[in-house]
């Protein structure tokens, strides 16, 4: 079930990525329409970091194409962001929250030019819209991992731009924070930005996603939430694992034609 | 005035090797002045053969070369190899020093050309080397003008690529994202590194300059959360390394490199035991006034 739009914000054609002659990814081929809430989801080593990976760049692909906006990505990069793992950077180093929300400025401002009292207005604004606003001055090592979480987010707000890759927003955040990003990306979505989640948890995926990417090594599926979250792609991207699918199953029935909180 | 010229080169090396050192701490990169210093060896032999002269800018060039390939081989073996960073630091320098000393035996035996002079720069000797102009006017050390315009280049690198080194320093991945190239800033800091370490280890020898680059940096880490304190915190500690290690040195009549590299490592164990926010002391005085506090609630 793979279900293709027209005038696309992201088109991903016949990507194929392999490391060390293995392949991680193969043959992917979607479109995906803007203003929508993205949830990548599949089992482990499935590629879904990957395959934001590739997408940004930053894993060579082996064969295919990705268009953003209808351009190549780089010519679309002021406007896109990317929210790498939370573990992918050594919280230890000497910087404030404020520091790394700056960041968020860096490819506006491009070379040799230093963040200006507007730059820092926007990161500042963008700290307050995760409630972070208490923290600017807070080494980052100081905070806990929702809170260093919250600053990635803030970092990507600072962009201000229109498609944005999250890897694993999620991962390490309690109930309460996990409920204020998803709001937030909602408001984002609202105003026509497209937000793509690589996400875990089967639980929460048709409260949270309008749209749903089912990947393991191949692409599964990729439509709106009602036709592709469905048990049999479900079956089909978790290949058997029983105790898991009978959860998944309760799980559709309990959501069918889910009801989106506002 | 000797010493005033021995200490003013010794702070300029100082905060030149720290600055870039900070970076280098934060990429867990630290031994890298190490690597470069030791591989630089071939280079400055091979730049005597080719050219027949032992003109120190002849051989700051070969050195130069030789340093940054050092730097690429050994994110070669990194990236490529998939090989852990310190392994492939390791496997370099030793390789490429080694290729150094056989150049040496087998074609420089004759001429002053040995690990001796070229590893272990002697300090004492800067007010003696002067810089003479054709018109016969003595214009100073020449160690405090090479060093003095290695220490505004790497200023004036820092100045301008601040953001850039800051971001790729702290989350490559995001930096690619943004379209800032990593493989770029790092081969410039690379760049800066091999340009500083070897023309600084002319001047105070090798071991020094290691010191410089790691030790300083490492306490200032201690002292502050702020990377731009951190920069700051590391030159003031440069200058203050090159002062007391001078006299310390001349006090005991020792080495004036040793003594810098001791006081660098006593202030940093200063700062480990004494740091307000992270010392060992401090955290053991620091619990013992709140179990106080606690007993007499």
């Amino acid at each position: 079930m793979i279900q293709h739009v027209e005038n696309p914000v992201l088109e991903i054609h016949d990507l194929t990525v392999t490391y060390n002659k293995k392949p991680v990814l193969w043959g992917i081929d979607l479109t995906l329409p803007a203003g929508s809430l993205v949830g990548i989801i599949g089992p482990n080593g499935a590629g879904k970091s990957t395959l934001i990976k590739s997408v940004m760049g930053l894993v060579p692909s082996g064969s295919g194409y990705v268009r953003v906006f209808d351009k190549t990505l780089d010519e679309s990069r002021g406007r896109i962001s990317y929210v790498p793992q939370r573990e992918s950077v050594d919280w230890d180093f000497p910087a404030s929250a404020l520091d790394i929300v700056l960041m968020g400025r860096y490819g506006k401002l491009g070379l040799f030019k230093r963040p200006r009292k507007a730059d820092y207005e926007v990161a500042e604004d963008c700290l307050r819209k995760v409630g972070m606003e208490g923290f600017k001055n807070r080494q980052i090592s100081q905070l806990s991992g929702g809170q260093q979480q919250r600053v990635f987010l803030a970092r990507a707000l600072a962009q201000e731009a229109d498609l944005y890759f999250m890897d694993e927003p999620f991962a390490g955040v309690d109930a309460s924070t996990e409920k204020a990003i998803i709001q937030l990306l909602r408001e984002m979505t609202q105003k026509g930005k497209t937000v793509i989640v690589v996400h875990h948890d089967l639980q929460s995926a048709t409260k949270y996603f309008n749209w749903i990417i089912l990947l393991n090594m191949r692409l599964v599926a990729s439509g709106p939430v009602e036709t592709a979250f469905t048990e049999a792609l479900l079956q089909e991207t978790y290949g058997g694992k029983l105790t898991l699918l009978s959860d998944v199953s309760d799980l559709v029935q309990k959501n069918q034609f889910p009801s989106r909180e506002k | 005035m000797d010493a005033f010229w021995i200490i003013l080169s010794g702070s300029l090396v100082a905060v030149s090797c720290g600055l870039l050192g900070c970076y280098l701490i934060l990429r867990k990169m630290a031994m890298v002045g190490d690597a470069i210093s030791h591989a630089v060896l071939p280079g400055i032999v091979l730049a005597f053969l080719i050219s027949g002269s032992r003109n120190s800018f002849v051989m700051l060039i070969g050195a130069g070369l030789i340093g940054l390939l050092t730097t690429f081989l050994i994110e070669f073996f990194h990236r490529k190899a998939k090989l852990q960073s310190d392994a492939s630091i390791g496997l370099t320098f030793t390789w490429l020093f080694a290729v150094g000393v056989i150049l040496i035996s087998a074609f420089a035996g004759k001429v002053d050309l040995d690990q001796d002079c070229v590893l272990y720069g002697e300090i004492a000797y800067v007010p003696i080397d002067l810089w003479i102009t054709g018109a016969g006017q003595i214009m100073g050390p020449r160690a405090v003008y090479i060093s003095g315009s290695v220490l505004l280049i790497i200023l004036l690198f820092i100045k301008f690529g601040y953001k850039e080194l800051f971001l790729t320093t702290f989350d490559p991945a995001y930096a690619t994202s943004i379209g800032i190239s990593t493989t770029l800033w790092h081969y410039l800091l690379m760049g800066a590194v091999s340009l500083t370490t070897v023309a600084s280890f002319e001047v105070v020898g090798a071991i020094l300059v290691v010191a410089l680059m790691v030790a300083p940096p490492a306490t200032a880490y201690l002292l502050t959360e702020d990377f731009k304190k951190m920069l700051a915190y590391t030159a003031v500690l440069g200058i203050v390394v090159a002062v007391l290690g001078y006299y310390l040195a001349w006090f005991m009549n020792a080495s004036i490199a040793g003594a810098m590299s001791v006081v660098a490592g006593i202030l940093f164990l200063a700062a480990l035991l004494l740091s307000p926010k992270e010392g060992i002391i401090t955290k053991m005085l620091r619990n013992r006034a709140l179990r106080n506090q606690t007993q007499s609630i």
